[in-house]
């Protein structure tokens, strides 16, 4: 037997929860395919302007990225919680905190990246520069982890909690409105011709602030929840 | 060693038990025991941490388990009602997964050893949704030997167990405290462990 590192334990966590969403796919593709859906539900309902599409596009994008990452919040904790493998989970000998940053990775993984690398195409739609749809996806990646960290913590205080699904979402959607704001700003700011570079420089510090306190206070949101 | 001194607990507004007072030493084995409601479940999960206490200590080697913290946990099993096992995975991924929780990694022959032992021969790859309540709590209880810790806290080990099983689990009881483990566990099914004196605790 081998003493696992914290290295080794982040590693362990991710593969393990990547394992088992490979288990039930089904699961993972809900969020893409509402993702897809509401991004092309407008251009179909607002028509063909071409201007207003563009104009739109950014805000339309986020706000559907938002919503779609609520949709698998609820299940970044509550499966573990209903089999018992969140209590041996509190038991690690290492760090509760690093484990905990494991399974946000890991929810990112399945929820934020498909979401990151699906919305060049779903930005066609809205007749988006290429300038435009890089920049989109630049935001997106460094915003998306960030709603993971966020919702980690609205996902533990809620767990157990009847409607937990819907607490969740009241309580993390107005924590996530900057990284809303900074996002659709990077993206409004290239079309205007504006560097983006002051809003992306922002998200990559809110990137950097949560991954320093999320996973602490999200371990410590499970401790409570579980007593 | 673990030490017990003066603890309190309540659930919501009941106070379930105060002044419990108790110490056990390696090798030794106790009981819980109580009607139902009376607070077995609460003691066991407050002696591995989840719950705070109301009043007392718990001390583990002379200091309490709240300044020791994560290095407590690295001392404790603990079993609970639910399996915590994953249905979608196989006993022996399962197996994998708990131990490398548990702070090592084992490797894929110890672990079907382990497995086989449970009695869970020819099945170590299904997932585990597909076998029955027992031999689930087989998969969930082989986690006990492949883990170092000298603290076994057992809520109802014997629920869905046979009686090859609950002979077993004896076994592997009598061995862990004869390497001078500790367990503490509840059972309303007898369970009866030669060479080792049962204490009692009864919460009323």
């Amino acid at each position: 037997m081998n003493k696992l590192s914290l290295m080794g334990l982040f590693g362990l966590v991710i593969r393990r929860d990547l394992m088992l969403a490979m288990r039930r796919r089904a699961d993972v593709l809900t969020t893409l395919i509402f993702f897809v859906i509401v991004v092309s539900l407008f251009p179909l309902a607002v028509g063909s302007e071409m201007d207003m599409l563009r104009k739109m596009a950014p805000g339309v994008v986020w706000v559907a990225a938002l919503l779609a990452s609520m949709l698998s919040l609820g299940r970044m904790f509550s499966a573990d919680y209903l089999d018992g493998t969140l209590e041996q989970m509190l038991l690690v000998p290492q760090s509760l905190s690093i484990l905990v940053l494991g399974k946000i990775a890991a929810h990112w993984m399945l929820s934020g990246l498909p979401l990151v690398l699906v919305a060049p195409v779903l930005g066609l739609q809205f007749d988006m520069s290429g300038q435009a749809l890089l920049i989109l996806v630049l935001s997106l990646l460094l915003g998306t982890p960030v709603l993971s960290m966020i919702g980690a913590f609205g996902a533990a205080l809620t767990l157990g909690l009847r409607g937990g699904g819907v607490l969740v979402s009241l309580l993390v959607l107005p924590l996530c409105i900057p990284v809303l704001i900074f996002g659709t700003g990077a993206v409004i700011a290239v079309t205007s011709g504006v560097s983006p570079a002051s809003n992306l420089s922002l998200l990559g510090a809110f990137l950097l602030m949560s991954l320093l306190f999320a996973p602490w206070v999200s371990a410590q949101a499970l401790r409570i929840s579980m007593e | 060693m673990l030490e017990v001194k003066e603890l309190a607990c309540a659930r919501g507004e009941q106070k379930l038990f105060s002044d419990l007072n108790f110490r056990l030493a390696g090798g030794e084995l106790l009981q819980v025991q109580g009607e139902n409601g009376r607070g077995k479940t609460t003691l066991l999960r407050t002696l591995c941490g989840f719950i705070q206490p109301l009043e007392g200590e718990i001390q583990w080697q002379g200091k309490s388990i709240n300044e020791l913290d994560e290095d407590y946990f690295a001392n404790i099993v603990y079993l609970g009602h639910l399996n915590a096992i994953k249905d979608d995975l196989s006993a022996l991924e399962n197996l994998r997964v708990s131990s490398a929780l548990s702070g090592s990694t084992i490797s894929d022959s110890a672990a079907i050893a382990v497995l086989r032992r449970m009695g869970l021969r020819g099945r170590e790859t299904f997932p585990v949704k597909l076998l029955s309540q027992g031999l689930r709590r087989r998969a969930a209880l082989a986690r006990l030997l492949i883990n170092k810790a000298p603290l076994w806290i057992l809520d109802e080990p014997l629920t869905a167990l046979d009686v090859s099983a609950v002979g077993l689990m004896q076994e592997m009881i009598g061995e862990h405290l004869r390497n001078n483990g500790i367990v503490i566990f509840t059972t309303h099914q007898p369970l009866e462990v030669s060479g080792a004196v049962l204490r009692r605790l009864t919460l009323s």
